[in-house]
């Protein structure tokens, strides 16, 4: 074999672990949360791995103190995460609709567990879905990719970073008790071998400096504390100094362009993964560790002599509707595993607009929903 | 009255238009002039200050001077603040509050932040109400009084902001008033220089919505309250409990020297990193042993190859 050697290296991570060093690799300097299961493993590791290189870990008294510092870091010129589950995120949600309106690059990590509210602390699920999407208060836009391996985890992690040094915006990844605490060998890329993105920084004089002025990007450059662009950042609609205002014009300016940031950079933030697409009439639309169960059953489908395929979503909100729509068209049927009461399948549906036949199989006990359940459905569709 | 001039040239915003929000007679635009002139005593650079406010009229302060300044969620101004700091630690972060903000929503942060003793300095506008939102009672509305929410008079006992922050552990802790405006700039630069977390409760008045249900007076009445209110603390250690009732003292009330949160995480960072290195060199020692081993087979081996 003269297999060139991989720069990088072969390890043994556990979901969680993986989330961290796709964290490091993007350059995040700053962690601060609060202890929740199934996420701890994320605080740990981050406890001992940021101050040896020269970062900052600290533990909160709540989840909603710790988005809180995350913020606060951010705004100081430190990228910067938390990571949290249901009940935590849900506390969470008032700061991140802070750093929605004040545009300030951060990332939520959200294990889901079993709720509604303490629920299923240890167990498996996907109701946070439509949480993640429209969890905070007011029309706002956001980014929500979803992992569903312990190389996902680490690739997504460091891809969240990225998308919110980019659009300036908090990306939330969602991750599930069993794609968090599964252990698998997973590639670690060396530094040469990945994209790290910056936040752009301004460049002109500070008194020339306007925050947020928009531009062609719809992304105004930000500048860190300290750095002589003294400027002021708020919760409320603001114009584009930054300064709070009633004025129509000012408002609809202000929320247009946080759309447009998003919108207009759609096929920069679609991502899917698609198996076996090509040929296929009955299509498993997936996400999170039901894509791997959805991966299997889709393959034994096939060797029985059915023309099946998966589409892996992974780019949650903003919905991916121009990768899946011609998908919908071309297929007989969708089936929609997932581990809630049906929330993607009720966006899916939604966008295929009763052309296609959506069948959903839902779970909400706290198990996976494995490949031969899958399997079973898809032989009878 | 040149020297006021060139201080609002200095630290208010140009850009922004006033007038400001607060009631004519309000007790903000007082503290507002103790924290510029307080800032202006330390010399320390425009750029290097951050100010971050919570919500309600107090938090309003951020958007009128000429800082870094964050105007943040209710409550959480202390949360934005440690986050600030922690990142880089060189910026001076003040943080304006509310009563409302910095001890009912916000009390669970204030207690933490005390106890943290990180390098922030917390000023909390006491007016004893919410103003903002039209004069609810708050934790320190006082016992019996009458507000939006108690028209039958607050069953509740009020919190000494103060105190707690003493009992929490806040390295320096003072109080001042708006009456005693001279006094409340020295005690703003003073826990401003202060390393470690240090409160500054002024004591201020809403008349529009506490003064004003409470038959208290206009703005003067409240100020004159104040100052008739107030016991320095040199002269309240000296006074009985039965004389301080319906008082409170004003001045120093806590001062000590204790180890500032930053300076105990670079210890943190400090043993991480001895403990990587650790790791590192004894798995270099070991890789170094098993070269050696093998060096050593090999020659034993060539020697047998050469019998």
């Amino acid at each position: 074999m003269t297999a060139k050697r991989s720069p990088g290296r072969q390890v043994l991570l556990q979901g969680n672990e993986a989330v961290v060093e796709g964290a490091l690799a993007a350059g995040c300097l700053f962690f601060a949360g609060y202890p929740i299961t199934p996420a701890t493993e994320i605080s740990e590791v981050m406890s001992y791995r940021l101050p040896a290189v020269d970062g900052t870990f600290i533990q909160m008294e709540d989840e909603i103190a710790s988005l809180g510092a995350v913020i606060g870091a951010s705004l100081a010129g430190v990228k910067s995460m938390t990571a949290t589950s249901g009940p935590g995120f849900s506390l969470m949600q008032e700061n991140l609709g802070f750093a929605c309106v004040a545009e300030v690059p951060c990332v939520v990590v959200n294990v889901m567990r079993g709720g509604p509210s303490t629920g299923l602390p240890t167990n498996v699920s996907q109701g946070d879905v439509m949480q993640s999407r429209w969890g905070t208060h007011g029309d706002h836009p956001i980014i929500v990719l979803a992992a569903s391996t312990t190389q996902d985890c680490f690739s997504l992690t460091l891809r969240a970073f990225n998308l919110s040094e980019k659009y300036r915006t908090p990306v939330i990844l969602l991750l599930d008790e069993v794609v968090a605490h599964t252990r698998e060998k997973i590639y670690l890329p060396h530094p040469d071998e990945i994209e790290v993105i910056d936040r752009i920084r301004p460049n002109m004089p500070p008194d020339w400096y306007i925050p947020y002025e928009d531009n062609s990007r719809g992304v105004p450059p930000m500048s860190p504390f300290g750095e002589g662009y003294r400027y002021h950042v708020t919760g409320l609609v603001h114009d584009v100094r930054g300064f709070p205002t009633q004025r129509s014009e000012e408002i609809v300016g202000f929320m247009n362009r946080l759309f447009r940031k998003i919108n207009q950079n759609f096929f920069d933030i679609q991502q899917i993964g698609e198996e076996m697409i090509e040929d296929a009439e009955l299509v498993v639309m997936a996400y999170g560790s039901v894509s791997r169960s959805a991966r299997r059953a889709v393959r034994e489908a096939r060797e029985r002599g059915i023309k099946a395929g998966l589409v892996q979503l992974i780019s949650l909100w903003p919905f991916p509707r121009q990768a899946v729509e011609p998908i919908l068209r071309q297929v007989r049927a969708v089936l929609v595993p997932e581990l809630n009461m049906g929330q993607m399948s009720r966006e899916i549906k939604r966008v295929n607009q009763g052309q296609t036949r959506i069948e959903t199989l839902n779970r909400i006990d706290g198990s996976l929903i494995g490949p031969n359940e899958i399997l079973t459905r898809l032989l009878r569709m | 009255m040149a020297e006021a001039t060139k201080l609002i040239h200095k630290y208010l915003r140009h850009d922004k238009k006033f007038p400001h929000v607060w009631c004519p007679g309000c007790g903000n635009g007082i503290l507002l002039g103790s924290l510029i002139r307080g800032i202006d005593r330390t010399g320390i650079e425009k750029d290097d200050i951050v100010i971050v406010s919570g919500i309600g009229c107090s938090g309003r302060l951020s958007v009128y001077v000429d800082f870094n300044t964050v105007h943040t969620t209710h409550g959480r101004a202390l949360t934005f603040a440690t986050g600030i700091k922690l990142a880089n630690p060189k910026l001076n972060v003040i943080v304006i509050m509310g009563d409302g903000d910095a001890t009912a929503i916000g009390g669970n942060h204030f207690i933490h932040a005390a106890r943290r003793n990180l390098d922030l300095t917390a000023i909390v506008v006491n007016n004893n109400i919410y103003g903002m939102t039209g004069g609810q009672y708050s934790p320190t509305t006082p016992y019996g009084a009458m507000a939006a929410t108690s028209l039958y008079g607050n069953i509740e006992h009020a919190f000494s902001i103060a105190e707690l922050a003493v009992m929490a552990g806040a390295g320096m802790v003072s109080r001042g008033t708006v009456y005693h405006a001279a006094m409340l700039d020295d005690l703003i630069e003073k826990a401003i220089l202060r390393r470690g977390f240090a409160v500054v409760e002024v004591m201020s008045h809403c008349h529009v919505q506490y003064g004003r249900r409470n038959k208290m007076g206009d703005a003067v009445d409240m100020l004159r309250l104040q100052k008739e209110s107030a016991v320095r603390a040199e002269k309240a250690a000296q006074m009985s409990e039965q004389e301080m009732r319906g008082r409170f003292t004003i001045g120093v009330l806590a001062d000590r020297e204790m180890p500032v949160y930053t300076e105990e995480y670079e210890k943190v960072r400090k043993a991480a990193k001895e403990m990587m290195d650790g790791g590192r060199k004894a798995e270099g020692e070991e890789a170094k042993a098993q070269g050696k081993r093998r060096k050593r087979e090999n020659e034993g081996q060539a020697r047998h190859a050469e019998i």
